[in-house]
């Protein structure tokens, strides 16, 4: 065949119409796998180096404060100078780091293992790391239920006034746009402050006296103020959602509202709901450790990061890494925990962005 | 000032009132779920003594009665009623007194803030993803991610304790300086990356390419064209930094013990002093939401370009 070409000629090159060989077919065949949105995602979330470091940092504090007071030795409300029927054995407290109190110290010369106070103990002679490690696992999970409670609260209202309209969610957002504009920190010492008090009689002898008032209340806090942006969110979210074609069909077929919104609607606000509470748990555990820091949180002897701080504060002349490491755990929680977030926000609704 | 604007003023003014009697009636219905009411101590006291107090307080009236009272003089009259635990002086008293020391604090960490923040957002924009930019944002990234309560700690540990450079009692001589600066880096942080992304923003528009083509000098360029239409978002911030400022001093204050507003709540909450609480949380939440209301309104008319929905 000639292979002269002639650029203004209208003949076909029959070269062009030759069926693929096997291994031309195999090439086109190999071009990648398919992709979810999930897996592109994640693959994006894996690039970005800061959110992946962030969120082994989260994973690994979370885990220890998980394990670690299962296997660990003290306990967090053991007092360590307070033995049943022998006066209280003032060395045990305030010990520095790696220090030991005056009965341990006998152990030892006589040969046994004492297993060592890491961060040394408290003014009540108590393990102090375990405290840190106990203190972190109440902030961690105040956190994680409290943003639990603003997602159900949040995406129920959002979506029902996203996909009624009119009326009911004319009034639903005029509520929101009243707590919106609710100072919310002095609403929520407001409420813990009074809810503490009102809740003692109410609780005692349930399940939930255990949990603590302070606690319970932080939960009705975060209950009755925090939804409002998410619930903004994913109204937005559902309004544009509502106008789908697939929406109409689903409705044409003869679908009922709740089924829409529960099938259709939410699975596809799916990225806006995990990234908004990605980062509402880190603002939860920053609350929580600012109203334990100001007396309100866990109830004594429960340890949360932020009342160790607030306690450590009376000592701060003489035992100062006393407050520098739970400032240190909190800080590093609520840093990797925003960095995750963002990195979530980046890797799977970019739009999010401002 | 059009119709729109003033329309959307009114709204805005309407919204804010709402949210100022939203506040009360919260607070005051609120505070009913406290056993025994708000004005009874935790002593037990006799029978007679309390129907004396109930008669005097008017908690023997129905609720309805006695919210329309209370709300008739707080609006009325700013009256709070009496402290329990400062015994004699007004809850208005108290919060008057608190607020002297507090609003200096307050004024003096938000202009701070607004100062430094400014000036180093402008320096982060001008020398975007060079060395000091890369600092400026992480330095900035820490202290935003930083809850008040522990910066303000290890400031006093740090300056206080054990460099001795200021005093650690927020009521001595130069005892002001470590609250000032705990409360101010929050704001400052955040006005900083504020200022420089819109700074960023302002630099690629088209007005500041014509002035560099006709020759202007880069400071006259950044002083003069840049600076004022990229501190137009920082005034929507006023409102949320009054907010932090206010929320802020609480722990601040209780830290290097300032005889403030904010120790004046804390102590009212750990002493359960309910018209304390009650009159404190809504002074300050009047505050905030005045603060929004100014600076949304403020924003929307310092720049004519900003269309009204």
């Amino acid at each position: 065949m000639a292979k002269f070409k002639m650029p203004f000629s209208f003949h076909v090159n029959m070269d062009s119409f030759i069926p693929a060989t096997a291994q031309e077919k195999e090439y086109m065949v190999k071009m990648r796998p398919s992709s979810t949105f999930f897996k592109d995602g994640v693959k994006r979330l894996l690039r970005n180096k800061v959110a992946t470091v962030s969120f082994f940092i989260v994973i690994i504090i979370a885990l220890s404060s998980i394990i670690l007071p299962a296997v660990w030795p003290y306990s967090y409300e053991q007092q360590l100078g307070i033995t049943p029927g022998k006066p209280v054995d003032a060395s045990f407290k305030n010990l520095a780091p790696f220090e030991y109190g005056e009965t341990e110290l006998e152990r030892k010369e006589a040969g046994e293992f004492v297993f060592p106070h890491i961060f040394g103990t408290d003014s009540a002679g108590r393990d102090y790391f375990i405290r840190v490690v106990y203190g972190t696992r109440i902030s961690l999970a105040v956190g994680f239920f409290a943003s639990l409670i603003v997602l159900i609260i949040g995406v129920t209202i959002g979506s029902v006034a996203g996909y009624c309209g009119g009326k009911v969610d004319l009034v639903i957002m005029r509520i929101v746009d009243i707590i919106y504009s609710l100072p919310d920190m002095l609403m929520v010492i407001l409420l813990a402050a009074v809810l503490n008090s009102a809740l003692e009689t109410a609780i005692s002898g349930t399940m939930f006296e255990k949990l603590g008032t302070n606690i319970i209340s932080l939960f009705i806090v975060f209950g009755t103020l925090y939804w409002v942006s998410m619930s903004r969110l994913i109204r937005g979210q559902i309004l544009s959602l509502r106008e789908q074609e697939y929406v109409l069909s689903s409705r044409a077929t003869g679908a009922k509202g709740g089924w829409i919104i529960r099938k259709h609607l939410l699975p596809n606000c799916i990225s806006v709901i995990v990234i908004s509470t990605a980062l509402q748990i880190p603002s939860a555990i920053f609350t929580e450790s600012y109203l334990s820091f100001l007396g309100l949180g866990v109830n004594a002897p429960m340890p949360s990061l932020g009342s160790l701080a607030s306690d450590a504060l009376n000592g701060i002349k003489s035992y100062p890494h006393l407050l520098v490491i739970p400032a240190v755990v909190i800080s590093l929680i609520v840093l990797s925990l925003n960095l995750f977030g963002d990195g979530l926000r980046d890797a799977f609704d970019p739009k999010l962005k401002n | 000032m059009n119709t729109k604007t003033l329309v959307y003023i009114l709204k805005r003014v309407l919204l804010a009132l709402l949210t100022v009697w939203v506040v009360i009636t919260v607070t005051f219905f609120v505070t009913r779920l406290v056993p025994g009411g708000p004005f009874m101590g935790e002593k037990a006291i006799s029978p007679a003594a309390m129907q004396a107090l109930e008669a005097k307080y008017g908690l023997d009236k129905p609720v309805g009665e006695q919210y329309v009272t209370y709300l008739k003089d707080v609006v009325t009259k700013f009256d709070f009623g009496p402290s329990l635990k400062q015994r004699g002086r007004d809850v208005i008293d108290v919060i008057f007194d608190g607020m002297k020391v507090s609003a200096k604090l307050g004024l003096t960490a938000a202009f701070s803030a607004l100062i430094a923040g400014t000036i180093l957002g402008s320096v982060a924009a001008l020398n975007r993803n060079k060395f000091i930019d890369r600092v400026i944002m992480v330095i900035t990234t820490a202290f935003v991610s930083m809850p008040s309560f522990i910066m303000g700690s290890l400031l006093l540990l740090g300056f206080a304790v054990k460099l001795q450079w200021f005093p650690a009692n927020g009521a001595a001589q130069g005892g002001l300086i470590l609250p000032v600066i705990t409360l101010a880096l929050y704001p400052m942080a955040y006005i900083t990356r504020l200022t420089r992304s819109s700074m960023l923003d302002v630099l690629g528009q088209d007005y500041i390419r014509t002035a560099k083509a006709k020759g202007v000098s880069k400071f006259k360029i950044i002083f003069g064209h840049a600076l004022k239409n990229s501190l137009i978002p920082v005034i929507t911030y006023f409102g949320p930094m009054l907010a932090y400022i206010v929320t802020g001093s609480l722990v601040v204050e209780k830290i290097f013990a300032v005889p403030g507003i904010g120790r004046a709540f804390v102590n009212s909450i750990t002493g359960r002093d309910y018209p304390l609480i009650m009159g404190t949380t809504i002074v300050l939440a009047t505050l905030i939401v005045v603060m929004n209301l100014v600076s949304d309104i403020l924003y929307k008319v310092v720049d004519p370009r900003i269309t009204f929905e």
